[in-house]
């Protein structure tokens, strides 16, 4: 395991009015690691990664990729990175097949601008093999189509296919069966084997003790710990969620 | 039926079904499927159209004639027009409801610019009343999208506006008469007997290189194709289709020159919603916006072209409903120009809810909708009856549309 992290985060703060959502939070991610943030409602994980893809950039602090410290002005520019989201919602056009949907934004053409089809649905079927997605019965289905599991396939796919070095998974598991939530870990797995960094954001400690390597915990903002998965128990983690030790500082900013 | 089957390669992909190329038994099992699952495609259309053909032909002998025939066509180019650009505002999930009165706004900045004192030419007074709709369709795009208004508002807004300047520029109760040869030629020029024919095989030409084309360039990759024979008897089918109108029109005045510009207008837009970036944002804005934006579309620079396709689209419609009268008076764009326009597409299968749709909508649906007008005129029905039955039509459009929607969701077949 290589030891520069491919995202790192050094104290980074934001706030909404008077609202402290996160406050002075390290985190980092490193390339063949799956890395677990957890949380209660409210502990600041999705602003973490609105924060990290510029959606809502931070008020302070740095964040440097593999090593060098970046300003990411939006989505596109977090992409351009290599740095993937994919949302709990998914994200997806239900209507479109699964291709056009994994290119969305960025599709290839030929000389004369026209969408190149065929070059696209084989680098789909590519990218959907290399990660073992195997119970699609075809790339042209339309993705309101698709079972849970396998839209959540396609969504994780559509984020790996533009080499991304790290892919952030907001609650990749959340809705799913048993056999769905089972596809989704292996795939989770898959891209850990691939080197990739993941980040999985979940709320389902059963899933996170299964794939993941460390695990960061944040609770009203801070980051109060980060345990390797092989060397804690779900009750430590428990604990550190809902009683975790907090700094000082008073959470509200009088307005 | 072994013998017709198509000896098919051997899959080279296991995991994915479908990549290769299936048999035609298989396409064809894989066909009732979505059928059955309430993908049905132009069928039901089809379906209509025979039953409308019959019921009006039982009627009145006069119905299936040549002459009839061109008429039809001539009757439903202007509405056909502007319910192709109206396709591309369904499909974001947005409506255009100015694009009656925009219409007749191109039409008399034509007319009046045709006319001395200007007495421009008739290609830039075209391009002129083009331009001045696409003009307004940018300004109501920008009203939506940068100041977040709702499509429904701001182009009910252009239905009033734009009304009230037409009757401002024709004055009360007046007519603009166009005089110009080239212009009333739009609507009332029919092409010599020879010419229909090299019109009507050109395009099966090029319809059949395109499909063989694709087919062949897919046939050579790893995705999945069509079988050959499906894709012959395709050819076979447009082809008959086109030979048939060429021919019913030769036994009258020949092919009228709009049925032409409605064809090129159809295979332009078709082609600009099928096979390029522009088309494809579209639908996925329509689908889901917020999945657009996501994925780095421009969303507000592609909504504010698609009204301007929407308004120039009305705009060349206005000309040809212009050019069909030889005039503009004060009721242009009214009556049930608008409601028609909008209804083309949604009984054509484009759905009001976004995201799913395609441009031949708007001529199947005009088709329909021009049948049973025609039809009701030769019966001599009122127009209240013919309101109605329009009415009906559109209601049984949209009910399967929300019936095969709920298929398609539940059955996970697209």
């Amino acid at each position: 395991m290589s030891n520069t992290p491919v995202l790192e985060l050094r104290g980074v703060s934001k706030s909404f009015g008077a609202v402290q959502a996160l406050e002075k939070v390290d985190f980092e991610a490193l390339p063949g690691e799956v890395m677990a943030l957890v949380g209660d409602n409210g502990a600041g994980k999705s602003t973490l990664v609105k924060g990290i893809v510029g959606v809502h950039p931070f008020d302070e602090g740095d964040v440097y990729f593999e090593g060098e410290k970046v300003n990411i002005s939006g989505p596109r520019n977090a992409a351009a990175l290599g740095i993937e989201v994919v949302y709990q919602d998914l994200a997806l056009a239900d209507n479109l097949d699964v291709v056009a949907n994994m290119f969305l934004g960025r599709e290839k053409v030929d000389k004369f601008r026209r969408l190149d089809e065929e070059s696209m649905e084989e680098a789909a079927i590519q990218t959907l093999e290399s990660l073992s997605v195997s119970t699609l019965r075809s790339v042209r289905l339309p993705v309101a189509s698709l079972s849970g599991g396998q839209r959540q396939a396609i969504a994780v796919a559509k984020a790996v296919m533009w080499n991304s070095k790290i892919v952030i998974l907001d609650e990749p598991t959340a809705a799913l069966g048993v056999a769905q939530t089972r596809q989704v870990l292996e795939l989770v797995k898959t891209l850990r084997n691939k080197g990739l960094a993941v980040v999985m954001i979940s709320h389902n400690l059963l899933d996170v003790f299964e794939v993941a390597d460390r695990i960061t915990v944040l609770r009203l903002g801070q980051r109060v710990s980060v345990r390797n998965a092989s060397e804690t128990t779900q009750q430590e983690v428990v604990f550190d969620i809902t009683a975790g030790q907090l700094s000082p500082t008073p959470r509200m900013v009088n307005s | 039926m072994s013998d017709l089957k198509e000896a098919s390669p051997t899959p080279r992909n296991a995991l994915l079904e479908g990549t290769a190329t299936p048999s035609l038994g298989a396409y064809l099992r894989n066909y009732l499927r979505r059928m059955r699952s309430g993908d049905l495609g132009s069928i039901p259309i089809i379906l209509g159209l025979i039953a409308i053909v019959i019921i009006f032909q039982t009627q009145n002998q006069h119905y299936l004639t040549p002459r009839n025939f061109v008429n039809l066509i001539a009757q439903m180019a202007g509405i056909t027009t502007i319910a192709i650009g109206m396709v591309f505002v369904l499909l974001l999930g947005e409506i255009d409801l100015s694009a009656g009165y925009v219409s007749a706004v191109a039409a008399v900045f034509l007319a009046m610019r045709l006319r001395p004192p200007t007495g421009w030419p008739w290609y830039a007074a075209i391009i002129g009343a083009l331009l001045f709709a696409a003009a307004i369709g940018i300004v109501q795009g920008a009203f939506i999208t940068k100041a977040k208004l709702p499509s429904f508002i701001v182009t009910l807004a252009g239905l009033l506006v734009w009304n009230g300047v037409v009757l401002l520029l024709i004055g009360n109760g007046g007519t603009v008469i166009i005089q110009d040869p080239v212009i009333i030629g739009i609507a009332n020029y029919f092409l010599p007997p020879v010419w229909g024919w090299i019109v009507g095989g050109a395009s099966i030409i090029f319809f059949a290189l395109s499909q063989l084309q694709r087919w062949n360039k897919r046939k050579n990759r790893r995705v999945a194709s069509t079988p050959l024979l499906i894709v012959i008897f395709q050819i076979f089918l447009m082809a008959l289709v086109m030979l048939a109108a060429v021919y019913v029109s030769n036994l009258d005045r020949g092919v009228p020159f709009v049925g032409v510009l409605l064809l090129v207008l159809l295979v332009i837009f078709s082609y600009l919603a099928t096979r390029t970036r522009f088309g494809r944002y579209v639908y996925a804005i329509g689908d889901n916006e917020e999945s657009a934006r996501r994925a780095g579309i421009q969303v507000d620079r592609i909504k504010i072209m698609v009204f301007m396709i929407g308004s120039m689209m009305a705009g060349l419609g206005g000309i040809v409903l212009a050019s069909r009268l030889r005039s503009v008076d004060t009721a242009a764009g009214g009556g049930n120009l608008l409601l028609m326009a909008i209804a083309a597409p949604v009984i054509g299968g484009t759905s009001l809810f976004g995201g799913y749709g395609r441009v031949m909508s708007a001529l199947l649906g005009a088709l329909i909708i021009a049948s049973i007008e025609n039809g009701m005129g030769l019966l001599g029905l009122s127009a209240g009856a013919k309101f109605i039955i329009t009415g009906l039509v559109l209601l049984g459009a949209v009910l399967i549309d929300a019936i095969t929607r709920r298929g398609r969701e539940q059955s996970g077949i697209g």
